[in-house]
């Protein structure tokens, strides 16, 4: 009785019209975004998907009923559910369930790594171009021409070839390819932004344009490229699983999706499960993202007002 | 000493073909303590008067001094302190993502003062919000409300002169009655300067001692708001502004044209 | 026969916090007249026209008793049967010409396209009823304006292309949502005038949405005052300064004044009272 009172109060505190205090109202616009968010059914699944792996990756050692990496040549390429392998083993009787278990934490890696890295650097790029303006944009924005120009996965192994292979390297390499579309996306913000009146009123205060930039044109550019990394990060996951494929990525013997694909692909007509148990996970993920993407989007767009 | 002195103003948007003379060899004067409104119709440079003036238009030649010192290219905090602008469209002046609260502290800290606290609750009050709004976003409030914390933000460093661009024109009648009543008492009160831009005339005739009406980027006449009361005006444009503004008879008017 | 008859009109939206009445209950008719309705913005003014033309997106929902256009009711009518209601019946002027004209088509097109989509006539027939109808809201160089791209064209000008698209079909009704608020205020009275002619030469009911009461006085032949989604009062345009309700009092004299001037204007103070009590009708 206590508790729904308690809860009750939290949830008038949250969506108060008068907040009487900075964080009370930084919270209970939070609060609104979240209430926005719930009523998508197909975002909360993405979501509900995510924490699933989060969750997963966190507790592997736990989770995982076999070694990811011991090798049992007497149980090779066992099918589905075959004397306690649940998903089947692979060409070197490697329990392909735990392999999918540890592979997770490396999927979360690379994704979080990346997601770190270029929007960041795209968001910079565009809005120093954007809001600067003349010879400064003129130059960062032929630079990422010159990035957009290549195929994504092309530079990214030209990357990977340059630094050597593995995991980090491909990490960077991906996010090298992947800050353009960021820093194009964060220029048109920025270009709109920048002739609105509230800037106007800024700059009327007296305010420098790396305060504009930081303070006023980032928190706007923010919530587009967040809806935007979530609906790239098929995209990014897809991009690591194809150089984990083509051998650039993660090193044997390590459990990443896209390299146990590739190792899956010289048996999949006989052995059909290695590579699609992999593969459907990559696809779970994938979705889950879009999903989740889509669901920010609704709530994110600044053009509703946020309300 | 002249609160404001504008002459031989020029601005232009663009280069080569594409340039357009937004403001015409404009001289204009605003005395201490007096007001000013610049009427015309939408494009004919009235708006760009106050956005050179407070030096978001680049392009212009001429001279422009405020309070006797003259303006260069770039404008000093100094310069803030003593020239304020209330924009016309209070939906588009707030940032969408920045509390009140946010706006105002901001305001006060660039302008370098350290009591804000008080100094916001006090702003609040000034402008007939009560401290409830103070941590509300924009998107809670109506376009009145919207306006008086545009007009809080314009006041916090204390401003000698204040630039009204089209300050009611996005709000209701009834509103407006609001914002000008307001606008009317803040500037009794600290004995301001204002110029205000209008296509409204009635608005501006209530709120200003002179006008000056512009046309294609020039001011075609300059008379008092007595003047223009009688119709003592003696250029056409003025007067078709102000029979139109009376809301004569359509058809007087199309006859007149 | 009215033109229009509209009875116990409600727009409803559904929000996560309840229901909100955006219109609430309102009635009144159309003759061959110009009917101006006002109010302030959230009155629910543009939400009756766009209602008559059943333009609310769900979820938003509309409820009547009656809406009849020239006694047939088409509160039962789908989707399909309403395009054919719309532009040929009804037609509908809105704000702004610049997001109502598709800017990559040409001006005569997209009257042309209007005009045979309602009558399947061939295309120099067409382009012969699109000329006439530019001559019609007083557009001299024809043949210029209907090569020409929207934003080629003043407001003005693209307000006038806009009300020639909407009665090129002739439409029995039109419904003009602040039509001159864009625009300045001696392309106003020019745009008002053609209208106005338009509206009497074909015979055609015109409904007059605006918040401008002086201008909705000077046009209008009967006026609908709107507050909170009902009609407080109805009257005679041309006695719209002898009013009687204290909130329209409170809007006329909430305008500042060239002839009457006075330091303090005079301020809206609402009641409550307003709001609850019924709306009054607005039938004749």
């Amino acid at each position: 009785m206590t508790d729904r009172i308690s809860q009750s109060g939290w949830r008038a505190w949250l969506t108060s019209d008068t907040p009487t205090s900075r964080r009370q109202a930084k919270l209970s616009s939070w609060y609104h975004g979240w209430l926005a968010f719930r009523g998508n059914p197909m975002a909360m699944f993405g979501l509900g998907i995510l924490i699933f792996l989060i969750l997963v990756a966190i507790f592997a050692p736990l989770i995982a009923p076999h070694d990811p990496l011991a090798q049992d040549l007497g149980n090779r390429l066992k099918p589905l559910g075959e004397s306690g392998h649940l998903l089947g083993t692979d060409s070197l009787g490697r329990d392909i369930l735990s392999r999918l278990i540890y592979g997770a934490r490396i999927t979360l890696y690379i994704v979080i790594l990346v997601a770190l890295i270029a929007p960041v650097v795209g968001l910079f790029i565009g809005t120093v171009a954007g809001y600067t303006g003349g010879i400064i944009d003129a130059i960062l924005m032929r630079i990422t021409d010159i990035f957009l120009a290549f195929p994504r996965l092309v530079l990214a192994l030209a990357f990977v070839a340059a630094l050597g292979a593995g995991i980090e390297n491909a990490v960077l390499a991906i996010a090298l390819t992947a800050w353009p579309p960021y820093a194009r996306i964060a220029r048109a913000e920025t270009l709109t932004i920048r002739n609105s009146d509230y800037i106007s009123a800024v700059r009327l205060q007296g305010a420098g344009p790396l305060r504009i930039i930081t303070k006023h044109i980032w928190p706007l550019c923010l919530s587009s490229l967040i809806v935007r990394v979530t609906l790239d990060m098929a995209g990014i996951i897809l991009a690591a699983a194809g150089l984990g494929f083509l051998g650039m990525g993660a090193q044997p013997p390590t459990p990443e999706w896209g390299a146990m694909i590739s190792e899956g692909r010289r048996f999949i007509l006989d052995h059909w499960w290695v590579a699609t148990m992999p593969g459907l996970a990559i696809f779970t993920v994938s979705l889950a993202f879009n999903l989740l993407g889509d669901g920010l989007r609704d709530v994110l767009d600044p053009k509703d007002g946020g309300s | 000493m002249n609160a404001i002195d504008i002459s031989d103003l020029n601005v232009w948007f663009g280069k080569g073909r594409d340039r357009v003379d937004a403001v015409r060899n404009v001289s204009l004067t605003l005395a201490q303590g007096g007001s000013l409104g610049l009427v015309g119709e939408s494009g004919s440079g009235k708006s760009t008067i106050l956005r050179a003036l407070t030096g978001l238009a680049p392009n212009w030649t001429g001279q422009m001094a405020v309070v006797g010192e003259t303006l260069g290219r770039r404008r000093t905090r100094s310069f803030y302190q003593t020239v304020q602008m209330v924009f016309q469209d209070p939906y588009a002046s707030l940032h969408p993502r920045h509390s009140i609260d946010q706006v105002l502290s901001e305001t006060l800290t660039l302008h370098g003062y350290r009591d804000i606290e008080p100094r916001i609750e006090k702003l609040l009050a000034d402008v007939g919000l009560g401290p409830s709004f103070r941590f509300r976003y924009p998107h809670q409030l109506s376009g009145g409300q919207r306006q008086r914390v545009a007009i809080a933000r314009a006041l916090a460093p204390e401003p000698a002169i204040l630039l009204l661009d089209e300050p009611t024109s996005a709000l209701d009648v009834s509103v407006q009655a609001e914002i000008l009543n307001l606008l009317t008492d803040i500037r009794a009160e600290r004995n301001l300067s204002y110029m205000m831009v209008s296509h409204d005339l009635a608005v501006v005739g209530h709120m200003c001692e002179r006008i000056a009406v512009m046309q294609n980027g020039e001011i075609v006449e300059t008379m008092s708001v007595d003047d223009m009361r009688a119709m003592r005006m003696t250029h056409p444009y003025s007067k078709h502004l102000l029979s139109a503004s009376m809301g004569v008879q359509t058809d007087d008017i199309l006859s007149d044209l | 026969m009215s033109l229009l008859d509209v009875e116990n009109l409600w727009v409803k939206f559904p929000t996560r916090t309840g229901v909100f009445d955006a219109v609430r209950g309102i009635s009144f008719s159309l003759g061959q007249e110009r009917l101006g309705i006002v109010g302030e913005s959230g009155s629910g003014k543009s939400m009756t026209g766009r209602a008559i033309l059943k333009l609310i997106r769900p979820p938003g929902q509309i409820i009547a008793d009656r809406i009849a256009i020239e006694g047939e009711d088409i509160i039962a009518m789908n989707e399909r049967q309403m395009r054919k209601v719309r532009g040929e019946r009804i037609s509908m002027v809105m704000q702004d010409p610049k997001f109502s004209l598709n800017p990559v088509m040409t001006v005569g097109n997209q009257i042309m396209e209007a005009y045979r989509i309602h009558t399947r006539s061939s295309k120099t027939e067409a382009k012969r009823k699109a000329l006439e109808m530019l001559e019609a809201v007083s557009i001299r160089d024809q043949e210029r304006v209907f090569r020409a791209y929207p934003h080629e064209m003043s407001g003005g000008m693209g307000q006038r292309i806009m009300i020639a698209m909407m009665l090129i079909p002739d439409p029995r009704i039109l419904i003009a949502d602040e039509p001159t608020s864009a625009l300045d205020v001696s392309v106003q009275t020019q745009v008002l005038s053609i209208i106005d002619r338009l509206v009497k030469e074909r015979g055609m009911g015109l409904i007059f949405i605006s918040h401008d009461l002086n201008l909705v006085s000077s046009f209008c032949d009967r006026v609908l005052i709107m507050y909170s989604g009902r009609i407080v009062e109805t009257c005679r345009a041309d006695k719209l300064h002898e009013a009687q309700h204290p909130y329209t009092r409170g809007l006329l004299n909430s305008l500042p004044r060239l002839d009457a001037p006075n330091r303090r204007l005079e301020v809206l103070q609402r009641d409550p009272a307003w709001r609850d009590a019924p709306s009054v009708s607005g039938r004749i």
